[in-house]
């Protein structure tokens, strides 16, 4: 057998995501810090004319947080993850290489039209299912060139099993796929009428209610397809291997996958409970969402119980605490989706501020902290210089974990007043408040959300201060690191 | 039968169904573990043992000879 000592993995395709990563992280909270000063401070919403607007800039804030940050943060690191679970480097084909740079530069140029186009307006009205069928075309190639990286590379392994981490890539794949697909089947209408109009409108295959279903098919899974099932995929690879313990227990992976992947399909009607779809499907939706609880923190105890005999490392190693951090903040998010999906606690909840304080803890605490930590761990490896400052990672750490409880507890406050309010009755059967009422009253737990928004944009720059200065100006390491991440004081 | 009768009778034994898949996917797991014919928990160490000169854990029997080169 010959052996062949300069063969390395390669992280080139990794590197690339790993700054848009930083890049779309710092524009999507930005726009979102800002928009929340909006809901806030009215005025701000007449900064730079049509632009600058609420609705505006709603729809970008969503789009680049999940397709720019997230998405970039899951495929750097597949391009990390994939090739060193499966034993095999990147660099062995020649084919693979170039369809993970293709898969890179599509998105880019992709990622950059979607935001123009969002920026001025452009947009099919379906939540984070706003780009119109040119841009959906151009997804479908995305995440074709993802799926060939995915399997080709899973083609030429050396390993035979697949780590579970893969499981979960695969799942992401295959899950927002066919969810992106249905979703957006739409009509151009300019090509049926006869020239008609923009080319770029079109309107949904879908009418009425069978859209809302669909949209919301759609909108729920895919997005967990990505804000759960994607940074599952992360924390499986990342916790064992900076701690140095091997996953809890494998079996209870393999039950908490499947669990997964069999129910969090039926759940999206949740979002529909008291509208105009059929009872039994917001029974049903209501049903899931409860029983979406056992997979979900089968889990995050797994890796919480990896930790078993190591937690000392939770003091001594900052990425532990980020990751360890991640997964409770998982456990409270899969919580409170199920408590709120329960018709009677939804009857409040539903369209109040409770929805995006839960969606928040979520990705605030869960997705952005795993990515974070995700990228720390990769960094030396990647880039082959220590950590920049653990200090940092700490002041981050605190910063950020401040905003997401001033975040969430605000917004529980805020939302169980107004829906308390929108509900209340006097003594014959007339509403108590307006609409203005509820405004009014919630002004000062909007502004602590911004304080919030303030708080955890802060600790981003933080990151991405750290992350720049790790890859220029940091102490060179000869030898990559088997678990523990080194970092300078 | 009414429609809500049979939806009560549908979702009743839906649960059944899928409590006995669960239970017996549980059971699958850890009869075929004590029985020795798998050993799920050594694919953990495959997070854990990823260079890409590390022993793999199950070798891919249909990579070709010169692709095992990197493998010690």
């Amino acid at each position: 057998m010959q052996s062949n000592a300069a063969l390395e993995y390669d992280y080139s395709v990794a590197k690339l995501f790993t700054f848009t990563t930083i890049l779309f992280g710092i524009i999507g909270m930005l726009v979102g810090t800002l928009i929340a000063a909006q809901l806030a401070f009215p005025e701000l919403n007449y900064l730079i004319g049509e632009y600058g607007t609420f609705s505006r800039l709603r729809p970008l804030h969503t789009d680049v947080v999940i397709y720019g940050f997230m998405l970039s943060g899951i495929w750097a690191t597949f391009y990390y993850v994939g090739q060193r679970v499966l034993k095999v480097s990147m660099a062995e084909s020649k084919f693979l290489m170039f369809m993970g740079k293709f898969h890179f530069y599509l998105y880019f140029v992709g990622a950059l039209i979607a935001v123009i186009t969002l920026l001025l307006g452009i947009t099919q009205s379906k939540e984070y299912a706003e780009f119109e069928w040119p841009i959906d075309i151009v997804v479908v190639l995305i995440w074709v060139s993802w799926g060939i990286s995915l399997f080709g590379l899973i083609g030429i392994r050396r390993e035979k099993s697949l780590y579970i981490s893969l499981w979960y890539y695969i799942a992401a794949f295959l899950g927002v796929a066919m969810l992106y697909l249905f979703n957006n089947m739409a009509v151009p209408t300019y090509f049926v009428s006869g020239g008609i109009g923009s080319v770029l409108h079109s309107v949904s295959m879908y009418s009425g209610t069978n859209d809302a279903l669909v949209q919301w098919w759609f909108g729920h899974n895919a997005v967990g397809f990505v804000f759960t099932v994607a940074i599952i995929a992360q924390i499986y690879y990342f916790l064992p291997k900076e701690s140095g313990q091997a996953v809890y227990s494998y079996k209870l992976s393999l039950l908490s996958f499947w669990g997964l992947m069999f129910v969090y399909l039926w759940a999206g009607s949740h979002h529909l409970i008291w509208s105009t779809v059929p009872d039994w499907m917001q029974t049903m939706g209501s049903i899931f969402s409860v029983v979406l609880i056992l997979p979900s923190w089968g889990s995050a105890i797994n890796m919480l119980l990896t930790m078993k005999g190591e937690w000392n490392q939770l003091t001594e190693n900052p990425l532990i605490k980020l990751m360890v951090l991640a997964s409770t903040f998982y456990m409270l998010s899969t919580i409170e989706g199920p408590i709120q999906s329960i018709k009677s606690v939804n009857a409040i909840a539903h369209f109040t501020d409770w929805i995006p304080g839960h969606v928040h803890d979520g990705v605030l605490g869960w997705v952005g902290f795993m990515t974070m930590a995700a990228l720390y761990h990769m960094a030396p490896r990647i880039f082959k210089r220590e950590i920049y400052s653990k200090k940092l990672i700490d002041v981050q750490f605190w910063i950020q974990t401040t905003g997401i409880v001033l975040y969430f507890t605000s917004m529980w406050i805020a939302g169980i007043t107004q829906g308390m309010m929108w509900r209340a009755v006097d003594e014959y059967g007339n509403l108590m408040y307006s609409f203005i009422d509820t405004v009014a009253i919630l002004h000062p737990y909007y502004t602590i959300r911004t304080v919030s928004a303030v708080l955890y944009f802060t600790g981003f720059l933080i990151f991405a201060y750290n992350m720049v200065k790790t890859m220029t100006v940091s102490k060179e390491i000869s030898q990559e690191p088997t678990n523990r991440t080194p970092m300078a004081a | 039968m009414e429609l809500r009768e049979l939806q009560g009778y549908a979702t009743f034994f839906m649960t059944i169904f899928l409590v006995v898949m669960m239970y017996g996917y549980i059971i699958h797991l850890y009869r075929s573990e004590k029985k020795g014919e798998r050993d799920y928990e050594k694919y953990g160490k495959i997070a854990l043992d990823d260079e890409i000169d590390s022993k793999p854990i199950e070798k891919n029997p249909k990579i070709s000879e010169e692709k095992k080169g990197a493998n010690k």
